[in-house]
């Protein structure tokens, strides 16, 4: 299974990730246009706001309960989009300057993004590595469970929890209406 | 005395609180030898039920000795007396108590108006969990006053360990009362999803009751092993598809009964589903997560039964409930009617047919219960259920 521990250290760089891309993302969908502009870069208007939109998605998944490994890895490859578009808009750009910070920072955010993905991973490396316990003999049983099966056939159950007779899957014999 | 007392998501403390007292001439006050920590108990700690305010305490797995009795319930329960005491508060002077539907007493509520408001009516007052259930003080507890308490305990006789009889209260009633209401024929499989403390009970349920072939879900290795210990074929859900696996042993044709024993906090699988769940639950917009329903929904056989032990506390949501319909499925769900059954499951401890003890797996002092909150709800060092002495 995938072990996730919702309150480790991985795991709480994970949530910081999580808002943080939400943040971006808000600001790319609601900016989309100003932080074109700035870069020289108008227009990927569009494509600035679809990628504010995967942030968002990112930082949902991330915040969600559950194993916050994908969303990392979702990241990560953002990330990677995210500078194959910076830099090819970089070519006979006035602006280059301001592109490349925009470079930089997201270079620094994969470098975070990829020391979480390290750390969930190494966590659960180390929950793996831990020994299962031997629960094979915990039945609950006196006897085995062949000679357990039905002994409280007997047992009272109320008419109110019973099912329909005609809503019994029985031997087909028994399952007419008339009968 | 020292509580376990909710203070926030995460965050369940170890305080010194005033000791509870008689207030109405029904009550017992009961000093707690053992208690534990219940599935339900974690929707409180991770804060995915509503309805918790700072300051309460938690806890409705309990029992322990009667140390004062009301003057109204004098003739059922007297000083000394050693009890179990069932979750659900019941007055038994009602139309469902008469009826045995404790669960659901229409008095043991004393914030009716409010539950009757949320649900359309009121159930019943329970321990420890919320106000809209009538915010009674729980049992993780070193004392617990017990409302209506000459009707809300059940007498356990000399011989009998506290381990060996504490899950009368909650977990086994509720797995019995899970099988039960399925109405578990000779020739049925019954799947059961979750092997927490409540799968492994409606496992051997099931089994007692007489079911040919029983299924269990889970992804927690040893949470499986000792379902197989308990006799079901298991499923890893995280390496097989359930779907796939359920239909191959009921040779295409489905399970006849259905069992949710996970609830609302079903883990996200790798379906689109589950990653719907997560966003909406996410950003607030839906409160409970139903894969397990769904799942049971399509892969239940037609005209088949459903059954609930799981709690749910809110809205799911894309549920395929034209499926159900014209799949003619039966629904049996709820809170369980604790002691409606346990005069029997008291007996068939008693004869040596079970003993539930077999699911313990951490035994600690109550001051350890905060830590013991999160091993068990994150499943490290092979927890599946954790018994609290005050
Ligand atoms: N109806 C009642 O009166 C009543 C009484 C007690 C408990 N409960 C409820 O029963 C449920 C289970 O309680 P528990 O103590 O066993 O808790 P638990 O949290 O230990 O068990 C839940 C189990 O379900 C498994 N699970 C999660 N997602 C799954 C999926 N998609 N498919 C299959 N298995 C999955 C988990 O791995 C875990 O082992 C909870 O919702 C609890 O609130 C109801
Ligand atoms: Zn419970
Ligand atoms: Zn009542």
């Amino acid at each position: 299974m995938a072990y996730y521990d919702r309150s480790s250290a991985g795991d709480n760089l994970a949530r910081g990730l999580g808002w943080f891309s939400i943040g971006l993302g808000v600001a790319e969908l609601m900016a989309g246009r100003s932080i074109a502009r700035w870069m020289g870069m108008e227009d990927k208007t569009n494509l600035i706001r679809a990628y504010g939109v995967r942030e968002i998605t990112a930082g949902v998944g991330l915040l969600a309960l559950g194993d916050p490994k994908p969303w990392i890895w979702s990241r990560i490859a953002g990330d990677a989009v995210d500078m194959a578009t910076l830099a090819a808009g970089m070519k006979d750009n006035p602006r280059a300057g301001n592109a490349r910070i925009a470079f930089g920072a997201v270079m620094a955010a994969t470098a975070l993004d990829v020391v979480c993905a390290q750390k969930l991973h190494q966590e659960e490396a180390y929950y793996r590595s831990l020994p299962v316990p031997d629960y094979s003999d915990r039945s609950g049983f006196p006897r085995p469970v062949s000679a357990m099966r039905g002994a409280a056939s007997d047992a009272p159950v109320g008419e109110d929890m019973r099912t329909p007779k005609i809503l019994r899957f029985q031997p087909a014999q028994s399952q007419s209406a008339n009968s | 005395m020292r509580a376990l007392v909710w203070h926030g998501a995460n965050d369940i403390r170890c305080d010194t609180v005033p000791d509870p007292e008689i207030e109405h001439p029904r009550d017992a006050i009961v000093k707690v030898t053992t208690c534990a920590i219940c599935g339900s108990d974690l929707h409180l700690h991770d804060n995915v039920m509503p309805g918790m305010e700072k300051g309460d305490i938690v806890g409705h797995e309990f029992m322990g000795e009667v140390m004062e009795v009301g003057s109204e319930a004098k003739s059922a329960l007297k000083v000394g007396e050693r009890v179990v005491v069932p979750f659900t508060i019941w007055c038994g002077e009602c139309d469902q108590c008469k009826r045995g539907n404790y669960s659901v007493c229409e008095r043991s509520n004393r914030n009716k108006a409010m539950a009757d408001k949320l649900f359309g009516h009121t159930t019943a007052g329970l321990f420890g969990y919320t106000h809209l259930t009538g915010g009674y003080a729980g049992g993780q507890a070193e004392y617990v006053r017990v409302p209506m308490a000459d009707r809300t305990h059940i007498k356990i006789p000399g011989g009998l360990t506290d381990e060996q009889v504490l899950f009368l209260g909650d977990i086994f009633p509720t797995g019995w009362q899970a099988a039960a209401q399925c109405d578990i024929q000779p020739t049925d499989t019954v799947a059961i999803w979750g092997c927490g403390p409540v799968g492994q009970m409606t496992i051997r349920s099931a089994i007692l009751l007489g079911a040919r072939q029983v299924i269990a879900i889970d992804r927690v290795p040893e949470r499986l092993a000792m379902a197989k210990a308990g006799g079901a074929i298991t499923i890893d859900f995280e390496e097989e598809s359930v779907v796939e696996r359920l239909n191959e042993l009921t040779g295409g044709k489905g399970p006849e009964k259905c069992i949710d024993a996970v609830g609302m906090e079903a883990h996200a699988t790798a379906t689109l589903d589950s990653m719907y769940d997560r966003a909406k639950q996410a950003l607030m917009l839906e409160s409970d997560r139903a894969h397990v329903l769904r799942e049971m929904i399509y892969v239940c056989r037609p005209a088949g039964t459903l059954s609930i032990p799981g709690v749910y506390g809110g809205l799911v949501d894309k549920m395929p409930f034209g499926m159900a319909m014209n799949k003619g499925l039966t629904w049996r769900m709820g809170q369980t009617h604790v002691n409606r059954w346990t005069d029997d499951l008291l007996n068939r401890i008693q004869e040596g047919q079970i003993d539930p003890s077999f699911v313990i797996t951490h035994t600690v002092p109550l001051d350890q219960g905060p830590e013991m909150y999160k091993t068990f709800r994150d499943k490290r060092d092979g927890c599946i259920k954790v018994v609290l002495k005050p």
